[in-house]
Order: structure tokens, then C-alpha cells, then sequence
């Protein structure tokens, strides 16, 4: 039972970093959408604020660590010409497979990209406003709908990701 | 701030209200900049795709190829614009609906920009 150094990075792209969003995204929604007057003490403000700070950069930095080891490590050995077993080629010897390629692999390596501005945005703004972020409703609403426009993004990449993963996997 | 200090006040010190309003300009620099390397992701997709020069020309490094240039230049894009947008709109407050649906509007183009079958239609033959 091993991987290979470059399974390894795939799995630090899609699991790891992947699953620190999930995670962080979860957090973060959880909070963002209860921080409602009424449902929040005063005391409570303080401690919700901080597991929204954690929550949002969370999943920026996850986001961001996704796309750039994406992009600057595992998609050079994807897209490698010189390597007759290189998923790219793979895919494209067939045109059965070869979708996965010109419509999968396209749109998930240049949407991705999207996802980690808008949860920085998202985090910023929690960071800004911080514990008076529950005075500011329009503003809480219009940051949740970025981070959930953020995960849709990235739920879109990382599905195709997993779906090409599974027909040509990086080895 | 962060929780730490938050945490070192003391909690009637944690009532909101008495404090100076807060501007939205910040926040609307941050949206407006995030929208902007959108926006630049997917014409550069869409020019990359139109164009093989541009393509080319986009290759910073040949193991990345053209992603390498689209990428690098749409954060370029976001990061120096963010800092210009805070500048400009720092002390003032504008309407955050028109802030948002421009936005949208950007991250919108940008969105069908990345899109294959989009960006495809305009392929150099």
C-alpha cells in the first residue's frame, strides 16, 4: 500500500486542501448565517466572531492552496507531452474520453481560480467589520452569498477533478 | 482586530452601537477588485483560446503552458487593483446594491469567459 510522489500531491490538492474547505466552508455558513440580533449575546458576538475569522480564512487559504498546487504541480505532470501515459493524452487518444479533457479539464483549471478571490473577499470582510459585523445585515447577507458562490465554484472544479481523477488518474 | 483582543476587553466594552460608523468603501474596493480578476480570467481564457499569438504569448512556463499567464495575470489583476479601489473608495460609502450587482456582473462575465463552450466558439481554426 503506497503512492507515488506525484499521487501524493494529488491527494494533498483534491483531499487534503479539499477537505480543510469543506470543513472551513461548513464553519464559516454556520456562522455567517446565524449572526442575527436576537440569536447572538454580547458575549457570544466576541466568540462567533472569532470562529468566522477562522472559518473564512480558512477556507481562503484552503482555496488558495488547492489552485496553486493545482496549477503549479500536478496539472505540468497532467499535461506533460513527453509522457505517452500523461492523463491529457490519455484522455484525447480516445473519443470517448476526450471530453473529459476539452470540457472538464478546460473549465475546471480556469474556474478554480475564482473560487479562492471571492472566499478572500468573504474573509476580508469578516475581518473588517469583525464583531460589528451583526449591526450590518445587508453586508452579512452579500458576504454569505459570495461564500457560497465561492464553494459552488470550487464544487464544480473539484467534482470535475475528481470525476477526471477517476477515468485518468495522475501517476 | 483579532479574537484575542477582542477577548481583552471588557464586555460592556463589546456593545456595538456607540462606536463611529464603519465605512463601506473598504469593502466595496475589496468586491469591485475580486469582480476585476473575474472579469480578466475570462477574457484572457476567451483571448487565449481566439488567438494562438496570445496563447503563446500567455506560456510564462512550458510545463503550465498558457494557465501560467492567464492566472498570474488575473491575481495580478485583483491585487493591484484592490489596493487602487481601497484608496479611491477608503472614506467613502458608496451604494453597497450598486457595489454588489456590479459584482456579479463581473464575476458573471468571468464565469462564461472560463466556460468551454464559450471561449471554444471564438477558437482559432
Amino acid at each position: 500500500m503506497s503512492l507515488t510522489d506525484r499521487e501524493w500531491w494529488a491527494v494533498i490538492h483534491g483531499m487534503g486542501f479539499g477537505a480543510l474547505f469543506l470543513l472551513a466552508f461548513a464553519g464559516g455558513l454556520a456562522g455567517l448565517y446565524s449572526l442575527r440580533p436576537g440569536l447572538v449575546t454580547t458575549r457570544g458576538i466576541v466568540e462567533r466572531t472569532r470562529r468566522l475569522l477562522l472559518g473564512t480564512w480558512g477556507m481562503a487559504v484552503a482555496a488558495w492552496g488547492t489552485v496553486i498546487t493545482g496549477t503549479w504541480i500536478v496539472y505540468p505532470w497532467y499535461r506533460d507531452a513527453a509522457d505517452p501515459e500523461a492523463p491529457r493524452t490519455l484522455l484525447l487518444a480516445s473519443e470517448a474520453t476526450a471530453n473529459w479533457h476539452e470540457f472538464g479539464m478546460e473549465w475546471k483549471e480556469h474556474v478554480a481560480w475564482i473560487a479562492p478571490i471571492l472566499a478572500t473577499v468573504v474573509a476580508f470582510g469578516v475581518t473588517y467589520y469583525g464583531r460589528r459585523l451583526i449591526e450590518h445585515q445587508g453586508v452579512r447577507r452579500a458576504l454569505m452569498v459570495t461564500f457560497v458562490a465561492a464553494f459552488a465554484v470550487a464544487g464544480v472544479a473539484g467534482a470535475l477533478g475528481a470525476f477526471i481523477t477517476k477515468v485518468a488518474p495522475v501517476r | 482586530m483579532d479574537a484575542r483582543e477582542l477577548e481583552q476587553r471588557p464586555e460592556e466594552e463589546a456593545a456595538t452601537s456607540t462606536e463611529a460608523p464603519l465605512s463601506f468603501g473598504p469593502l466595496a474596493a475589496a468586491f469591485l477588485a475580486a469582480g476585476i480578476g473575474a472579469l480578466v480570467l475570462g477574457i484572457l481564457t476567451t483571448l487565449a483560446s481566439a488567438s494562438s499569438s496570445i496563447k503563446d504569448a500567455l506560456a510564462f512556463t512550458d510545463p503550465v503552458g498558457p494557465l501560467s499567464g492567464k492566472t498570474t495575470i488575473a491575481v495580478a489583476a485583483w491585487v493591484v487593483s484592490w489596493p487602487i479601489l481601497h484608496l479611491a473608495l477608503r472614506r467613502r460609502d458608496p451604494a453597497p446594491g450598486k457595489v454588489y450587482w456590479a459584482t456579479a456582473l463581473l464575476v458573471v462575465l468571468g464565469l462564461i469567459g472560463t466556460f468551454p463552450t464559450f471561449f471554444e466558439a471564438f477558437a482559432a481554426e
